[in-house]
């Protein structure tokens, strides 16, 4: 059967249309799940692809972690399931952290969709759900069977008729089996979702396939694409960054180069495997590494088949950014959220003056695990629960403008309200703000980080599983700018904790933390005056610092403190 | 002899002034003076009154709404205000959600908070989520605080503390030590203004209605004492964001209920006419110069939310602006109206808005020095505008700067003619308005096909018959009197106020005298301030609970029938929990204990019934003489439409499309699928031609 031609006007509405139908499609997923990371953080995807796996649009949501992955994830399931049993009515799952979107939290499941009894596309769509057995979410583990369950790529349904045998294995492996079955059919629905309105897009165009809409697409980004990368300058430069890891320093090296219809991150050089799980898969890696120069480079070309295809991701097998199974990766995201910076570190070589300086990295992520003091404790009501929290530091500054204060980069999530925290567990949050001085000095300041101080309501323990990086290692500054301050935990008491891993708390104690802060851009000496002044007045930076680092004399420093004193500030 | 009811819409451009007598309304619009609002009304009030042949002294009632409060907010000129909050917590409004709201932009700047950090202060104190004190304050450090706040020479002053949704004590505290030591200051506190959980949302509510409190307070007064000047001596009502009016004293108690008065208006100008046609489910589209907004109306009643978000800082998108919780009437407002630019992006791909030509220098054809396409361009190259006759010919449109224009910008990137070009734009631009509407009806578990359109707005009649085309609604419902929609809704709204508080309870720890007690004390709350409005008159409660699965993140808002709200249950609660999760979603989910996060009671007087609209009389045998050549979209080609002017079309007269039926204040497209009829009351029907 042949099809219908399009005009150019329908083909740009159509485009249009199904960038709506995938943000509809993430929507409801947001709406139905039950993983604090999907609701709160947006840490889920949805894509639309045609009939030879080639991802046609893609929901922008809040994790550029799933951008490759996506794209690439269809193409595993077709290859895996084969053509020939592909079936109407058929959905597949995985959670395979290399076909997948990198470690065993994420669930991508796929439905094929059938018009007229003839296959004209697929709906994927993934979530990190609230657990999958194993240790939890935690980096401890020492190799992937530890992680938790570890779901090939499989019919969970064929021919409409759902595996049972798959689900009572499924439910027997997890803690929280009611929501993890919940969240498998809030996958599907949402797929479902998109079919239905992809059938009526194609009813009201008159489409019998999607070949010509994704010749358009795709044709069109990828014309956009290389118009891009024909204006950047041809070369080569090596960036690199340094973390904390798990127990040893981590280096990562990148060797970027800019061909007449290519951008090549060469990842040679980094280091090798962690013995913990904060390896990534390489597909990971793809993603946060593409983000970076989409960014840069074309912010505004949605993504697809087409459009990521220029970005090409090398690195060397089992080195920290390219895992192979079976190394532990439940926390790739501690090393995957500092290759943006690690890129730019390099891309900076080649364009200089248009990107920001590096930043806290990694979400401030930890969690809580939370039981009765005592026998008699749980008897007064108090109960198990666990609290997962997200936060952010500070980003780096941006030549011409600061650096974001605890907003995250390269991670899009949302923290939970400290209120919304408190009520879904016995935890109470004492200080959740501003960390002043820890914007990296420079012309223009980076973000600043936060305190934050926790603690359990009375008659409860717990431990924390902390997933903290830049504590030796803070956001170093850029062309002249200084360096973020560094992470800091410990015990309100004194007592130390490592930044990586679950610890156990004494009853009674709070854990006191401080998140980094952004790296500065330029030297503080050339930071204009009145903004430091503001800085100051606004308590972003101490009197000290407005001293010492940015030479602001005393009785202007006390003017300014009067002026702030009284609710106002300089110039105003 | 008081038969006269005034209303008054302060908007951005215009104040709209309605007088509804028992002869009907006559309406005025003046252009809004933004250094004394009220002389637009009684400028507008006199001219109204002139030509209905009526004194002021014989104006019975006023309804009043406005954005002066929405745009102090957007543009930073409220009152000197503090906010005191829990130690520790001083930048909760400033750390936001933490988040960007553009993914892709490095170069993201976050809007500026209310107030700035040194105008945020801090108490040692501190309740926990179970309403328990943990840290009572200490009578000497409220009294450094009050000191800082003298000091600092405020106005008004917001208290925010955490947990105060649950147990108020200390914020009532603060409140007392500060009246009693600075007896002037305006207090607003977090447990009263919008005592929900979530810290952001609720301090954000509680600083903006602080912070526009002693100007909005200053103005109404002032309005009131002008009014009576004038010979108007009658109480002034004011329409709130939850689609009901409210006494002015409620009024300048929580002006942030005033926020989205104007577009509230609207929906429920578009709900009394759906109870005119009897129509159960109802879209109403408002599309003026800069943007279009979408409601959904059932049951005559626009849907409400709890929270939305105002000056939106980048493109309208969601996040860029400060959110407000307060009881509102859910919207979707998308950056597309008759002034929307257009352009062509690095993908050969048309983009229609949000920014917009504004009326200086407008759009191209305007000749005001315009060379960018927008909305109205592509319009007049359509044919749907008649140049030589714009707004009632108040000036002429010049086409070949509009051809210019889709030329120079479409129509040369994409290799496409003037009418192509035009065609583009038009189609994208309601793509986008019916991609808004498909993902907001799918959100709340609607299937548009069932539904009536309602539209009014400038530039909507003209976009509205290709929406209904795109979005499968079979009704469309043109109003008279729809440039000046708000203030006629504002006549037609029934007295209100909802009260709301959270309080998290398990449907497996349900205890059920403490959900009567808790409904009952919301009740008398909201009930409380319409008697004080319209005493003598019936107060019905409507109860409303939000439920969610235990871990879920996101509530669903259902109805509670007052069987269930006086003896209420938890299989009750289940049952209509499950029933509305399962419309929603297609499915429930087995085994998880089910919470009530949010409970809300909306006291309201009856809404007016209006009197059913006669069925459509025979037709007389009337056609319309004139034809021109109009583009219809569905059938991606030129028409000649039949061209027929409002008036000409009286009650029971039919014309098939493609027609275009113009009037001074807009023009109604009728596409070639479907015929228009005059109803009795005025409205123009528009519905799909019977199969030939």
């Amino acid at each position: 059967m042949s099809e219908a031609k399009l005009s150019t006007v329908a083909l740009q509405v159509g485009w249009n249309r199904l960038i709506s139908v995938v943000e509809e499609q993430a929507q409801a997923l947001v709406r139905t799940a039950f993983s604090t990371s999907v609701r709160e953080a947006g840490d889920l995807s949805a894509g639309v692809y045609d009939p030879e796996a080639r991802m046609l649009a893609q929901a922008v949501t809040g994790t550029p972690g799933h951008v490759n992955a996506m794209a690439e994830a269809v193409a595993h399931f077709v290859t895996d399931i084969g053509p020939e049993n592909i079936f109407e009515g058929d959905i597949y799952i995985t959670n395979d952290p290399w076909k997948g979107t990198g470690h065993l939290h994420d669930i991508t499941v796929v439905t094929p969709s059938f018009r007229a009894g003839r296959l004209v596309g697929f709906f994927a769509c993934t979530a990190h759900v609230t657990d999958i057995g194993g240790r939890g979410f935690t980096a401890d583990a020492n190799s992937v069977y530890e992680e938790g369950l570890f779901i090939p790529i499989m019919k969970f349904a064929e021919r409409g008729e759902i595996d049972r045998a798959f689900v009572h294995l499924l439910r027997a492996n997890v803690r929280e089996p009611d929501q993890l079955v919940g969240d498998v059919h809030a996958l599907a629905t949402c797929n479902d979702i998109g079919h239905r309105r992809l059938m009526d897009m194609m009813d009201e165009f008159g489409m019998d396939g999607l070949g010509q809409l994704s010749d358009f697409i795709l044709g069109n980004s990828r014309r956009a694409t290389l118009a891009r990368i024909a204006e950047l300058p041809k070369g080569s430069a090596e960036g690199a960054m340094r973390l904390d890891g798990y127990d040893h320093p981590i280096d990562l090296k990148v060797r970027l180069t800019v061909g007449e219809e290519d951008v090549l991150c060469d990842f040679a050089g980094t280091s090798g495997l962690d013995s913990h799980g904060i390896n990534v898969p390489l597909i990971y890696t793809k993603a946060y590494a593409c983000y970076a120069i989409k960014c840069a480079i074309a912010p505004d070309i949605p993504n697809n088949a087409a459009s990521l295809a220029p970005f090409r991701i090398a690195a060397e097998e089992n080195s920290i950014v390219h895992a192979l199974h079976p190394a532990p990766v439940a926390m790739r995201h501690i090393v995957g959220h500092t290759i943006p910076d690690t890129v730019y570190d390099a891309l900076e070589k080649l364009l200089p003056g248009r990107l920001p300086a590096p930043g806290s990295g990694a979400l401030c992520n930890f969690q809580l695990s939370l039981r009765p003091a005592s026998e008699a404790a749980r008897r007064d009501g108090a109960r198990r629960a666990e609290v997962l929290c997200f936060n952010s530091g500070g980003s780096g500054a941006r030549p011409g403008l600061d650096g974001m204060n605890t907003t995250a980069f390269p991670s899009g999530v949302m923290t939970m309200p400290v209120e919304a925290s408190e009520q879904a567990g016995p935890v109470i949050i004492w200080r959740k703000e501003f960390r002043p001085d820890s914007g990296g000095p420079g012309c223009q300041r980076g973000g600043l980080g936060q305190h934050m101080t926790v603690g359990a309501r009375d008659g409860h323990v717990y431990d924390m599983s902390v997933m903290l990086d830049r504590i030796d290692h803070p956001a170093p500054g850029r062309a002249g700018g200084g360096d973020g301050a560094p992470t800091q935990i410990g015990l309100e008491d004194g007592g130390t904790l490592r930044g990586k891993g679950r610890q156990p708390i004494p009853e009674g104690v709070r854990v006191v933390m401080a998140f980094a802060g952004g790296a500065g851009h330029g030297a503080a000496a050339e930071r204009d005056p009145a903004a430091v002044r503001r800085d100051l007045a606004l308590g972003y930076i101490s009197a000290e610092a407005a001293r010492d680092v940015y030479g602001l004399d005393e009785a202007e420093i006390g003017r300014v403190l009067a002026l702030a004193a009284a609710g106002d500030l300089p110039g105003s | 002899m008081t038969t006269a009811t005034l209303s008054a819409d302060i908007g951005g451009t215009f104040t709209d002034v309605v007088l509804e007598t028992a002869d009907g309304l006559v309406s005025t619009k003046v252009l809004t003076t933004y250094d004394a609002p009220e002389r637009a009304i009684l400028a507008g009030m006199a001219t109204v009154c002139a030509r209905a042949g009526v004194t002021p002294e014989q104006i019975g009632r006023v309804i009043h709404g406005t954005t002066l409060a929405t745009n102090a907010l957007i543009e930073r000129r409220g009152a000197r205000t503090a906010l005191i909050t829990t130690e520790g917590f001083r930048d909760v409004i400033e750390m936001r959600t933490e988040s960007r709201f553009e993914q892709y932009d490095l170069n993201l700047v976050l809007p500026e908070p209310l107030l700035p950090r040194n105008r945020r202060y801090v108490l040692r104190e501190r309740i926990d989520a179970t309403g328990q004190v943990r840290i009572a304050p200490s009578a000497e450090e409220i009294a450094a605080v009050v000191a800082q706040i003298r000091a600092g020479g405020y106005e008004s002053v917001a208290v925010g503390f955490l947990h105060s949704y649950v147990n108020p004590a200390h914020e009532q505290a603060m409140r007392d030590a500060l009246l009693a030591e600075l007896p002037g200051l305006v207090v607003s506190l977090s447990c009263e203004v919008s005592p929900q959980m979530r810290e952001y949302e609720r301090f954000n509510t509680t600083i903006a209605n602080a912070y526009v409190k002693p100007m909005m307070k200053g103005y109404l007064a002032n309005l009131q004492r002008r009014l009576a000047e004038a010979g108007c001596a009658a109480p002034v009502y004011l329409m709130h964001s939850g689609g009901g009016i409210i006494s002015l004293e409620g009024a300048a108690e929580f002006p942030v209920r005033l926020v989205e008065s104007g577009p509230a208006g609207g929906a429920i100008f578009a709900a009394h006419v759906a109870a005119a046609h009897g129509a159960e489910k109802v879209l109403s589209f408002d599309m003026g110069g800069t943007t279009a907004k979408i409601c959904l109306i059932k049951g005559q009643t626009p849907k409400t939310a709890r929270v939305f978000e105002v000056a939106r800082t980048y493109r309208f998108k969601k996040g860029s602006g400060m959110p407000i919780s307060i009881p509102v009437i859910d919207m979707v407002e998308i950056g597309a109206g008759g002034g929307s630019l257009a352009h062509v992006d690095s993908m050969n791909q048309i983009r229609v808005g949000p920014e917009s030509a504004g009326s200086e220098p407008g759009p191209a054809c305007y000749g005001r020095g315009g060379t960018r396409p927008a909305v109205t361009d592509a319009d007049l190259m359509l044919g749907r505008l008649d140049a030589g006759n714009f707004a009632g010919g108040a000036f002429a449109l010049d086409p070949s700067a509009s051809a210019a224009a889709l030329d120079g910008v479409v129509g040369g990137a994409l290799g496409l003619d003037t009418a192509g070009a035009a065609f583009g734009i038009s189609e994208v631009v309601d793509e986008n308005m019916a991609n808004a509407a498909r993902v907001h009806a799918v959100e709340n578990g609607e299937d548009l096909s069932g539904y009536t359109m309602i539209a009014f707005g400038g530039a909507a009649p003209l976009h509205a018959g290709r929406l209904c085309e795109k979005l499968g609604i079979g009704t469309l419902l043109v109003p008279p009197g729809a440039g000046v929609g708000s203030a006629i809704g504002f006549l037609r709204a029934p007295f209100s106020f909802e009260a709301t508080r959270t309080v998290p309870l398990r449907l497996s720890e349900f205890d059920p005298p403490a959900v009567r007690g808790l409904l009952a004390a919301l009740r008398a709350e909201a009930t409380g301030f319409v008697e004080d409005c319209a005493p003598g008159l019936a107060v019905e409660a409507g109860y409303r609970a939000y439920l969610r699965y235990v871990g879920q993140g996101w509530e669903i808002p259902v109805e509670l029938p007052l069987a269930l709200a006086e003896a209420p249950d938890a299989d009750g609660f289940r049952a209509l929990f499950e029933a509305e999760y399962e419309r929603l979603f297609s499915r429930r989910v087995e085994g998880l204990d089910i919470e009530v996060t949010v409970w809300a009671v909306n006291a309201t007087t009856p809404k007016p019934r209006p009197d059913p609209v006669a069925a459509p009389a025979a037709a007389d045998g009337w056609s319309p003489g004139a034809t021109r050549t109009v583009f219809d979209p569905a059938l991606e080609r030129m028409v000649e439409a039949a061209v027929a002017r409002r008036e000409e079309l009286i009650p029971g007269r039919r014309i098939d499309g493609p027609a275009v039926i113009w009037e001074d204040e807009t023009t109604i497209i009728v596409p070639s699928s479907r015929s228009a009829t005059c109803r009795a009351d005025g409205c123009i029907e528009l519905t799909l031609k019977a199969e030939a």
